[in-house]
């Protein structure tokens, strides 16, 4: 294997579980190369979703917790109160954050948490095998979907992070894509905006929405995924600053 | 344990107060670092009380969107190696069994109280003990339990919510206090002193940042093979040495009595009444009254039921305990249940009228 760049200390150095072209091992560089710029890797506990990234402590280096699916921001809450000098994030997927835990997002950031939230939005289930997610397109076929999303009975895509802009509590939301070396450019660039807002104590929650790429349950190659991305995903779901 | 400093200059006077307050006083006299809890009838009294106290201590108190929240606040706030608690009645307790079953696979630290009243669905308001099932049986999904107090006085509530603490911590569980309406409610003069209490391991699992250290993990998932199986035998030896160490249970006049009455909390005190007046017409009737309901007195029973006819189970439900005196019995001696579920509650003279059909043979 050619060493690109130097692997990031806060990024375990083992082969992930992912498929080839899963947007969540990028995301989780992303998230080890913040946390060792800022130095916090001594006061980071970190909480892994229920989903595809189930596992992200195994990949990421520093105090985690696994938690029951859609409570991570429930959970985050119960260890910042508790511990406002510890840098919590959650790292959750679109079941995760925007259908099982709708509810428990909404009050974290209703509370003005001092929390930071990465969000995968890979518009479907990844780990149960590819169901529609409340973020699937319209006409994406899915496992739950066989002839395509229809409004109609299925709903529209859910933009969550659009709601979460309109709270107050909720002091930074802003929607990336890992398309292309710009887009990872930029994702990495939000993230570490959305853990500095905490360690300098910014009074509310931090969300980056990141569009990542499942090119097993897309039924594409990884490099049509990324395609997919910029061409479809980011018309439902607009690329930058929502607020903050 | 850190020591908290003494939140209530009356500890050492007995003083007047309602089941709920005093359990909440009693916690954070334990030394509770964070409250999460979300209001429903007969507990509002604990979530009141918790978010003025909590706030003069300068620890957290927060009024979760949810019960799920609660417990999930708490499950975060545990992790992280602080004492902490939630308070529900029935319905608010069935949305964080999910929670419990994660507290129990992740071993984590917990107490929650639960305030019963009756059921199913919303129920009612009143008192009543029909929850016993599922704070007996884990509640939530897995292969589980929970240690669990069914005190029967404010002072019970008081103290055993101390010992739930630092037992909660010992064995790395959750412990239910499982109240009901009335002792809820009900005022009664209380000593808030501490008791004497466990001698507490070194919380070195717990997330605080991996600090000069290895990363430390708190989980619930295990999928290599067998992996799983280990935690849970893992688990039962656990358990097991809870069996063995933890079970409180009171008796009365069993010793030459033909019958035996096993009753916990609130019921257990009218039927205290009821075999004292049984015992002043001549019937030869005791007692027995599980503390724990989990690990549940199980050899207590099983001895007196080597000696004695006649067991009578008293409770505010449709019989739920009873399976346990069951199986604790095995067969050697009757067993009879009277109750009142949905929120009634049995009088002294329906239990008394009970006992003398079972011990007078005219009556039988
Ligand atoms: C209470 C509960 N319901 C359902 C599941 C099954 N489940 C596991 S992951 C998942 C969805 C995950 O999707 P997402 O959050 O989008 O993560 P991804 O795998 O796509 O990264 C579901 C439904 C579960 N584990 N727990
Ligand atoms: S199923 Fe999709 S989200 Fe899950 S690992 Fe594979 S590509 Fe990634
Ligand atoms: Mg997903």
């Amino acid at each position: 294997m050619k060493t690109v760049f130097k692997r990031t200390p806060t990024l375990k150095d083992c082969p992930t579980h992912y498929c080839p072209g899963c947007g969540h091992g990028i995301a989780h560089r992303l998230i080890a190369e913040t946390i060792d710029e800022l130095g916090i890797r001594g006061r980071t506990i970190g909480i892994a979703p229920v989903g595809c990234a189930v596992l992200a402590y195994d990949y990421l280096d520093v105090d985690m917790i696994e938690v029951a699916h859609g409570r991570a921001p429930a959970v985050a809450t119960g260890m910042k109160r508790t511990n406002p000098d510890k840098i919590i994030f959650s790292y959750q997927g679109d079941g995760d954050l925007a259908a099982i835990g709708t509810a428990e997002i909404i009050h974290a950031a209703h509370r003005a948490e001092q929390l930071t939230v990465i969000f995968i939005n890979n518009a479907v289930f990844g780990m149960t095998g590819g169901q529609m997610a409340p973020t699937t397109l319209l006409g994406q076929v899915t496992a739950t979907t066989p002839k395509g999303r229809n409004a109609a009975g299925e709903g529209y895509p859910l933009q969550v992070s659009e709601i979460l802009a309109l709270l107050p509590g909720a002091i930074y939301v802003e929607r990336c894509a890992l398309s292309g070396a710009a887009g990872v450019r930029k994702t990495k660039k939000a993230i570490k905006h959305a853990f500095e807002l905490q360690v300098e104590a910014a009074e509310g929650l931090s969300l980056v929405e990141v569009l990542s790429p499942c090119p097993t349950y897309w039924r594409m190659t990884p490099a049509k995924a990324m395609e997919w991305i910029e061409k479809e995903m980011v018309k439902v779901f607009p690329l930058g600053r929502l607020k903050g | 344990m850190i020591e908290k400093s003494d939140t209530c200059s009356e500890t050492h006077k007995r003083i007047l107060m309602c089941g709920n307050e005093a359990l909440a006083e009693a916690s954070i006299i334990a030394g509770l670092d964070a409250y999460f809890g979300y209001p429903i009838t007969p507990q509002n009294e604990i979530t009141a009380y918790m978010s003025r106290r909590m706030a003069e201590e300068g620890r957290v108190f927060i009024q979760s969107e949810s019960e799920l929240a609660a417990i999930n606040m708490v499950f975060g706030a545990s992790a992280t190696g602080k004492r902490t608690m939630t308070s529900s009645s029935s319905p608010g307790i069935s949305l964080m069994q999910e929670g419990m079953s994660y507290l129990a696979g992740a071993e984590l630290p917990a107490v929650v109280v639960n305030v019963m009243r009756g059921g199913p669905g919303l129920g009612n308001i009143a008192p009543s003990q029909s929850d016993y099932f599922q704070a007996t049986r884990g509640g939530g999904h897995g292969d589980y339990r929970t240690i669990v107090f069914g005190p029967s006085t404010v002072q019970e509530l008081v103290d055993y919510m101390h010992l739930a603490f630092d037992l909660a911590d010992v064995y790395r569980i959750t412990v239910v206090i499982l109240a009901d309406g009335f002792l809820g409610q009900m005022m009664e003069p209380v000593l808030l002193e501490k008791k004497p209490h466990r001698e507490l391991p070194a919380k070195d699992w717990a997330l605080t940042g991996a600090k000069g250290r290895e990363q430390n993990i708190v989980r619930s998932l295990w999928l290599p093979e067998g992996a799983l199986e280990a935690l849970n035998n893992k688990l039962k030896a656990k358990y097991e040495l809870i069996e063995k160490n933890e079970v409180l249970c009171e008796q009365y006049e069993v010793e030459d009595a033909e019958i035996v009455v096993v009753a916990y909390g609130i019921a257990a005190r009218i039927v205290r009444s009821a075999v004292s007046r049984a015992r002043e017409e001549g019937i030869k009737a005791g007692w027995i009254r599980p503390i724990t309901l989990w690990p549940f007195p199980t050899e207590q029973i099983s001895r007196a039921a080597e000696e004695f006819k006649i067991f009578l189970t008293v409770e505010m439900s449709l019989g739920q305990m009873v399976e346990d005196v069951r199986l604790a019995v095995a067969g050697k001696a009757p067993v009879v249940f009277y109750g009142r579920p949905g929120g009634g509650t049995p009088t002294v003279d329906e239990i008394l009228d009970k006992i003398k059909q079972l011990t007078i043979p005219e009556k039988r």
